[in-house]
C-alpha cells in the first residue's frame, strides 16, 4: 500500500508544471499542438473554399488539377507528404530566392508545420465544403436571385448560412484530425505535444506514465471541441427544417 | 463532354508524361536495384500488417458497434469509452504507449520474461499489428454502430415473429444488412488504415517506409526514395479502391 | 498578384537584410550528457555548452534549432539551419553531401549488453544476438557492416534513448554507440541494474569517421573558416577544459 502511495506520489512530483516537474514541458508542447493545429484549420479552410468553388464552378483544366490534388494527398501517408514538403517547400523557397540573388530565409519549424499540414487539411476540407455547398437546395438560391439580391449579399445571407450547418459535422471531424495529425510532427523534430513527451519520457524513463498523461491531454482537448462544434452546430441549425439520415 | 478524352486531358496527361520522363532521366535512381530486395520485403509486411489489422480490427469491431447500438448500458458504456478514447488520441502516442510504455514496465514483471510469449513481445511487429487492430476497430466500431441503427426495425421483427433464434437472426439478417451499410466507408477506411502503416517504422518494425528512411540514410538523397514511397501508396490506394468497387458490384443491393 | 509576389519578396529581403544568428542544428532527440532537454525546456549539456563557447570564441551570434537527428542534413541543405553540432561524426560518405569543420572531440565506440549475458566487441562475440542501434549514426552504419553476417538481426531506433530502454526491458541483446552517451546510460539507475560494458569495437575510420565535427552546407567557406578558428581558439584558451570539467573526468578531444 505504501509502495502504491510511493509510485503516486513520484508520479505526481513528475508531472508537476515547475521544474524538475515535467508538466510545464508537456503543456507547453500542449499549446504548441493546439496553435499549429488552429493554423492548419484555417489554412486548410481557406484553400478547401477555394477548392470547392473551383471544382464547382471552375474550367475543365482547373477540376481536373484540383482532382489530382485531392486524390494525391489522400492517397499517401500524411508522414511522407510532411517530410515531402518539409524539405521540399523550404528547399525551393530557397533555391528560388538564391536564383534570384536573394539571400537564403530560415523558414521557422512552426511555419512549416503549419503549411505543410494546412495543405495537407486543404484537400479534405475540399471535398467537405463542396458537398455542403451541393446541399444548399437550388430552389432557395433561385428564391434569393429572383428577388434581385445581389451575389455578394445572397452568398453572406443564404448560401453560406445554409451551408454552414451542413459543413459543421464535416469541419469538425477535420478539426479532431488536425489535432491529432500534429503528433506527426515529432518524426520532424517539432517540439509539439508528442515530442515533448518522448522527451521527458526519455529523460526520466517513465514512459509509461508520460505517454499516458499526454494521451489523456489529447483526449480533453478532442472531448472539448466535440462539444464545441456540437453547441455550434445547434446553433447554425437554428430555424432550419430538421434532417433526417 | 463527359468523355475521358477532352483535349485539355490529352496535354494534361502529355504534362504529365513529360515530368516522369524529367525524373527519371535527371533525379538519380541508380540506388533502386541494391534496395529491391530490401523494398520486396518491407512491401509485403506494409500490406500483411494492414490486411491482418483490418481483418482483426473488423471483428472486433462488430461487437463494438453491437454493444453500442443494442446493448444494455453496462457493454455500451465500455464500448462506447473505447471508442472515444482511440478516436480523441494521435495514433503515434498509442503505438508509442504500447510500445515503450509496456515495454518499461517489463523489467518490474519478472515472470513476463520467463513466459512462453516473451519471444513474440520481444518483436516489434505484434505491438504494431495491436495498436493499428485497435485503432481501426475504434474507428469502424463507430461505423458499425451506425449501420447496426439502420437497419429497419421491421427486419428484426419479422424475423422475431418467425421464432428465429436470437444468433441466427444476428448473421442472417441483422450483421449482412449492417455490413452492407457499412460498406462504402470501410474502403475509406481501410485506405487510411495504409496511411497510418508507416507509423510502425517508429518502433523498428521495417515496412515500405522504413526502407525507404534507409535509403534516404545512407545515400543521403532526400527527396527521390519519398517520391518512390508516395507513387507505392497511391497504387496500393487504387487497388484498395478497385477492390471494394468490385466488392460493392458483387453484393446484391436488394436489401436496403 | 504582381503586388502581392513583390510584397513577399519584400518582407523575405528584410528578413534577410537583418543580421540573422547562424542556426546551429542539435538532435531534438534527447542523446546525454551531449545535449538534452531539462524538465524546464532547456538544452542543457557539454555539447550544448560547447556550443557556446566556440560561437562566443568565432564572435558568432548563434542560436540553438533542435532538428529530427533523420532528417539533419537534410535540414542542413534545405537551409532550415546552417551549421549541426549534433555529435555528428566526420565520414568520407557524409563529406559527399556536406562539408565539416575540424573535430572537436573523439572518443571510442562500444558494445553495452546485458550483465548475466556473456559477450565481446566483436562478430564472433555478438553472433545470434540482437544488437541495437540509432538510426543514420556510424554505429548503424559499423553495425551493418560488421556484425549484419552474425548477428541475430539489427534494430534501427529513431533515439539512442529508445534502444537503450529496450535494452533494459530485454528486448535486445546489445547497444553499440559511443562511449561517452553509454558511460551516462550505464551510471543511470535502470543502465547499473541491468547492464554492463562489453567492450570497444575494433576501428574502422572508413566508417567510424575522424572524429565529430561541425557539419557544414559545401561552399561557406566563411563560415567555416569561422568555425575552425572558434575550436582552436577554445582549445587554446583553456575554456575548452573549462566547459568539460563537470561533465568528464578526463579529455574527451581524443587523438
Amino acid at each position: 500500500m505504501t509502495a502504491l502511495a510511493g509510485a503516486a506520489a513520484s508520479t505526481l512530483d513528475l508531472l508537476q508544471l515547475a521544474p524538475p516537474g515535467w508538466g510545464g514541458n508537456l503543456l507547453r508542447g500542449l499549446a504548441n499542438s493546439v496553435l499549429i493545429a488552429a493554423g492548419a484549420f484555417g489554412l486548410g479552410l481557406g484553400l478547401g473554399t477555394l477548392g470547392a468553388f473551383g471544382k464547382l464552378y471552375g474550367g475543365p483544366v482547373l477540376r481536373d488539377l484540383l482532382a489530382v490534388y485531392t486524390t494525391v494527398v489522400r492517397a499517401v501517408p500524411e508522414l511522407v507528404l510532411i517530410l515531402i514538403l518539409y524539405y521540399a517547400v523550404t528547399d525551393s523557397v530557397n533555391q528560388i530566392l538564391l536564383a534570384f540573388g536573394y539571400e537564403r530565409i530560415q523558414i521557422s519549424g512552426l511555419a512549416a508545420g503549419i503549411a505543410v499540414l494546412g495543405v495537407v487539411q486543404g484537400a479534405y476540407a475540399t471535398e467537405v465544403l463542396r458537398g455542403a455547398i451541393q446541399s444548399v437546395p437550388v430552389g432557395q438560391i433561385e428564391a434569393a436571385r429572383a428577388m434581385g439580391m445581389p451575389p455578394g449579399l445572397l452568398a453572406r445571407r443564404v448560401t453560406l448560412p445554409l451551408m454552414l450547418a451542413n459543413a459543421l459535422p464535416g469541419l469538425a471531424n477535420l478539426w479532431l484530425i488536425a489535432t491529432k495529425d500534429t503528433a506527426l510532427l515529432a518524426v520532424v523534430g517539432f517540439a509539439e505535444l508528442t515530442q515533448q513527451t518522448r522527451q521527458a519520457a526519455g529523460a526520466t524513463k517513465a514512459y509509461f506514465t508520460f505517454f499516458m498523461a499526454a494521451g489523456l491531454l489529447y483526449l480533453l482537448l478532442s472531448i472539448l471541441s466535440t462539444w464545441g462544434f456540437a453547441r455550434l452546430e445547434r446553433r447554425a441549425r437554428r430555424g432550419l427544417p430538421e434532417v433526417r439520415g | 463532354m463527359t468523355g475521358f478524352c477532352q483535349p485539355h486531358r490529352i496535354i494534361m496527361a502529355l504534362v504529365a508524361l513529360a515530368l516522369i520522363g524529367w525524373s527519371a532521366t535527371t533525379l538519380r535512381w541508380d540506388w533502386v536495384p541494391d534496395y529491391a530486395g530490401l523494398a520486396a520485403l518491407g512491401l509485403w509486411r506494409t500490406i500483411w500488417l494492414l490486411v491482418l489489422s483490418a481483418a482483426l480490427g473488423l471483428m472486433l469491431a462488430i461487437p463494438l458497434g453491437l454493444a453500442q447500438a443494442a446493448g444494455p448500458w453496462w457493454l455500451a458504456a465500455p464500448a462506447r469509452g473505447f471508442c472515444t478514447v482511440i478516436r480523441g488520441t494521435p495514433l503515434l502516442l498509442q503505438l508509442w504507449l504500447l510500445y515503450y510504455g509496456l515495454g518499461s514496465l517489463f523489467p518490474s514483471i519478472p515472470w513476463i520474461r520467463n513466459s512462453d510469449l516473451w519471444p513474440l513481445l520481444r518483436h516489434a511487429w505484434p505491438y504494431g499489428l495491436l495498436t493499428l487492430t485497435l485503432s481501426f476497430a475504434g474507428y469502424e466500431g463507430e461505423v458499425l454502430r451506425g449501420a447496426f441503427r439502420g437497419v429497419p426495425k421491421g427486419q428484426l421483427e419479422a424475423a422475431r415473429a418467425m421464432g428465429m433464434p436470437r444468433l441466427t437472426l444476428l448473421r442472417r439478417i441483422w450483421l449482412p444488412q449492417a455490413l452492407h451499410r457499412a460498406l462504402p466507408t470501410l474502403g475509406g477506411e481501410t485506405v487510411l488504415q495504409l496511411k497510418a502503416t508507416p507509423l510502425v517504422a517508429t518502433i523498428t518494425v521495417v515496412d515500405i517506409y522504413a526502407v525507404a528512411s534507409r535509403v534516404r540514410q545512407d545515400t543521403f538523397i532526400t527527396y527521390e526514395p519519398l517520391l518512390l514511397l508516395a507513387v507505392i501508396y497511391m497504387a496500393i490506394t487504387g487497388l484498395i479502391v478497385l477492390l471494394f468497387r468490385w466488392l460493392e458490384g458483387r453484393i446484391p443491393s436488394r436489401v436496403a | 498578384m504582381k503586388t502581392l509576389a513583390l510584397t513577399v519578396a519584400a518582407v523575405l529581403m528584410a528578413s534577410a537584410a537583418l543580421a540573422a544568428p547562424v542556426k546551429v542544428g542539435i538532435a531534438a532527440e534527447p542523446y546525454p550528457p551531449f545535449a538534452s532537454p531539462d524538465a524546464g525546456g532547456t538544452w542543457v549539456g557539454w555539447e550544448v555548452d560547447m556550443i557556446g563557447a566556440v560561437c562566443k570564441a568565432a564572435e558568432m551570434e548563434c542560436e540553438i534549432v533542435p532538428v529530427a537527428w533523420d532528417g539533419i542534413i537534410p535540414a542542413l541543405t534545405a537551409g532550415q539551419i546552417d551549421a549541426i553540432m549534433a555529435s555528428m561524426s566526420i565520414t568520407e560518405e557524409r563529406l559527399q553531401t556536406i562539408d565539416f569543420s575540424d573535430k572537436y572531440y573523439n572518443t571510442p565506440t562500444v558494445i553495452v549488453g546485458p550483465k548475466d549475458m556473456a559477450m565481446t566487441a566483436t562478430p564472433e562475440g555478438l553472433a545470434g544476438k540482437i544488437l541495437g542501434v540509432q538510426v543514420s549514426t556510424v554505429h548503424e552504419a559499423y553495425a551493418q557492416k560488421h556484425f549484419a553476417g552474425s548477428a541475430a538481426e539489427i534494430k534501427v531506433y529513431q533515439t539512442q534513448d529508445e534502444a537503450n530502454q529496450d535494452l533494459v526491458a530485454g528486448r535486445i541483446d546489445a547497444v553499440q554507440a559511443d562511449s561517452i552517451a553509454l558511460d551516462a546510460f550505464l551510471a543511470t539507475e535502470a543502465g547499473a541494474a541491468c547492464c554492463a560494458l562489453k567492450g570497444a569495437v575494433a576501428d574502422d575510420p572508413a566508417v567510424l569517421g575522424l572524429g565529430v565535427g561541425v557539419g557544414l552546407r559545401k561552399g561557406e567557406e566563411d563560415l567555416k573558416a569561422k568555425f575552425n578558428a572558434g575550436i582552436a581558439k577554445v582549445l587554446e584558451d583553456g575554456t575548452y577544459e573549462a566547459v568539460s570539467k563537470p561533465y568528464f573526468a578526463s579529455s574527451i578531444y581524443g587523438g
